[in-house]
């Protein structure tokens, strides 16, 4: 066996993900000290990665001043949150919303305005209004990739970085990649990194059987969440699980935020509205679900009743922005939004902050529990932070890493860990025949399926446990005939810690929270006494899991106890039973 | 255990009297978040290589020539 093709490379700021909150990372650094070596590694291309590689069609938490202030939209999410929130991330992403509004229009985003020239602001939220549409939004990459080009920001696509380097002293030390073209070896020393590897998407299995037909952009496996946790950072509350309504088979949103201004909405199948609320929330998911398990199931989005010019302007932003080929989806099942409501259903679970609350603990100064690393997006902490909150976030943990990289001199390599890092990932090429990723990934995925989705059951948790240990086994027979199946087969172990980590943290709350997200059929109410605050997994040092409860901070928006049951009162009562 | 080849239909079809592969363009390749796209030398032309597609478009929208078409995976048609 030859010894494996290694480059090396030295970064004051490295940052791992190139989607939407990396480059937002990756340019702010640069902006706040020309002189640092900033190097952004993607495992795809930075052109088209990650969960904006087509665009996005809105803003859905706009903190715009004459329309929303920060303090009310941290109560929103406050409260969206059953009040498990660090209310200071929050409150920094909301102080920091219009700014990057502003920034990005500069950088030529374009956003909808109205005829005086001011944002186009529109309500979706419970009680807020945050939502900004895009309708040509399709060309955010295109902006972002020309701001790094114009910083000479160093770009290094096809890596997949596998693993994070620690110092001795436990502070960040760089990363390990792996090519995912040719499998050569990419060691990156760097004073600072930040994850932006966005949400864990391949976790559930969808209902269509389709690996790659997730919710999420299927490059985005957890890959983040696996690194950071191998590093030993803290990950919060991942039993708030993402689980999105979307249209039924695509598996791509339809979207309510678009659509919901104009006045479609979501119904059952005798075509009435059940909820007051289509914003995603775990109380929306938990109506969605019973509607759906009810004699009124299916569930449907209906625009049948808008005006022709209404649907056609729908049709044209639903059709060129963010998930394009839902377009083509409906036309060859003869689904015309005029005529027919959209068949909606709920998608597998993942982890995803961008819609939930779930990910690598961060601060508001985006720092994880590990000196001089960063998480910003879907994969940090912040909840509900959606495109805007990446960038924001995103923003802070540049600018934070590059303020940091001042402090501290360039780690060595530990070269042992290389090596040993080096044997882990090239043992699947090292096997004539054995298991397949392919078949270890649908496997783990419909386990997922089967043990972990809501509503949860302690019993079936726990044999989800044995059944992820005996693939743990299995790892050892993983095959990969080539470099792209080597990248698969590295994947499918982020996807195993994951499910792991799912498993664990919905086991050690014994409550139920979050509406559907955390509803456990053992544990049906909520318990204020006892779980009013964030759990932390993290890895022990004999690399077992380790659980801890956190108290949630003193609230710096402070909520009054009547408006915190907003959330709760979602179903919309019967006209016949209210009367 | 020894392996099986699978078969499985895919959904980016590329037209390979519109495909200019052949003069050295890879577009639709480098763009692909899950890199399932490569180039048949032989041919000349670009092909979907493995069945992973998030069916996104990236590869139809950025293509020079209009040779690349998107569909939905069979499964979730």
């Amino acid at each position: 066996m030859n010894a494996p093709v290694t480059e090396t490379l030295e970064a004051d700021v490295l940052v791992i993900g190139g989607g939407t909150g990396g480059p937002m990372a990756a340019i702010r650094a640069k902006e706040a000290n020309p002189h640092l070596r900033v190097v952004l590694l993607e495992k795809a291309n930075v052109k088209r990665s990650g969960a904006i590689s087509m665009g996005m069609d809105g803003l859905n938490n706009a903190v715009i001043p004459g329309y929303a202030t920060p303090e009310q939209y941290v109560k929103e999410i406050t409260i969206a949150n059953d009040g498990i929130v660090q209310q200071k991330p929050l409150l920094a992403y909301a102080n920091g919303s219009y700014d990057m509004i502003r920034y990005l229009d500069k950088l030529d985003v374009k956003f909808e305005k109205d005829g005086a020239g001011d944002y186009a602001v529109r309500k979706v939220h419970h009680m807020g209004t945050y939502v900004l549409p895009m309708p040509q939004g399709h060309h955010v990459k295109k902006v972002l990739y020309r701001q790094l080009r114009r910083l000479r920001i160093g770009v290094v696509n096809r890596y997949m970085a596998t693993r994070l380097l620690t110092t001795r002293d436990g502070r960040i030390g760089g990363a390990i990649g792996v090519n995912t073209r040719t499998s050569e070896f990419l060691v990156i020393r760097a004073k600072t990194v930040v994850l932006t590897c966005g949400a864990a998407g391949r976790l559930g299995l969808p209902a269509s059987g389709y690996l790659f037909g997730t919710y999420e952009n299927a490059a985005n496996c957890g890959d983040g969440h696996a690194m950071a946790y191998h590093a030993g950072a803290a990950l919060a509350n991942l039993e708030c699980y993402q689980i999105n309504p979307l249209i039924k088979d695509y598996n791509g949103p339809s979207c309510a935020y678009v659509t919901g201004p104009f006045g479609g909405y979501t119904a059952n199948n005798k075509g009435n509205r059940f909820i007051e609320c289509d914003y995603w929330s775990g109380q929306m998911m938990l109506e969605f679900w019973r509607e759906l398990e009810s004699g009124n199931g299916p569930v449907f989005l209906n625009m049948t009743h808008l005006a022709p010019e209404t649907i056609g302007e729908i049709e044209t932003i639903l059709h060129s922005n963010e998930r394009p080929s839902r377009g083509r989806f409906h036309a060859r099942r003869g689904t015309d939004y005029r005529q027919r409501m959209v068949e909606m259903h709920i998608s597998e679970i993942g982890f995803c902050a961008g819609h939930s609350a779930s990910g690598v603990w961060v601060d508001e100064r985006a720092q994880t529990t590990v000196p001089g690393l960063y998480a910003a997006g879907d994969m940090a902490s912040v909840p509900h932070n959606y495109m805007l909150g990446a960038f924001v976030n995103g923003a802070i943990a540049g600018e934070e890493a590059a303020r940091f990289c001042a402090e501290v001199d360039l780690p060595e390599a530990d070269g042992a860990a290389v090596a040993a890092e080096q044997d882990r990932v090239l043992a699947p090429t090292r096997r004539g025949d054995g298991l397949t990723p392919f078949e270890v990934e649908y496997k783990t995925r419909r386990l997922v399926n089967d043990y972990l989705a809501p509503p949860k059951i302690t019993a079936k948790m726990r044999i989800a446990q044995e059944r992820f240990a005996e693939i743990r086994d299995d790892l050892g027979a993983l095959v990969a005939r080539d470099p792209h199946e080597l990248m698969r087969a590295l994947e499918v172990q982020s996807i195993l810690d994951c499910a792991d980590m799912a498993a664990a943290a919905s086991l050690f709350r014994t409550e139920s929270r979050w509406g559907f997200y955390h509803y456990r059929i053992d544990y049906p109410e909520t318990d204020n006494d006892d779980w009013f605050c964030h759990t932390l997994l993290s890895r022990d040092a004999d690399g077992r899991m380790r659980h801890r409860k956190h108290a949630v901070d003193p609230y710096v928006v402070p909520v009054d106890a009547t408006e915190m049951t907003a959330y709760q009162k979602l179903r919309i009562v019967p006209a016949e039973a209210a009367e | 255990m020894p392996l099986a080849a699978h078969a499985a239909s895919v959904p980016v079809v590329v037209d390979d009297a519109k495909c200019i592969a052949a003069k050295g363009c890879t577009v639709c390749v480098d763009v692909c978040p899950l890199d399932v796209l490569a180039i048949d030398l032989v041919r000349g032309s670009a092909f979907m290589k493995y069945d992973e597609c998030w069916y996104c478009m990236p590869c139809e929208v950025d293509c020079p020539t209009g040779a690349v078409t998107v569909n939905i995976p069979y499964l979730l048609r």
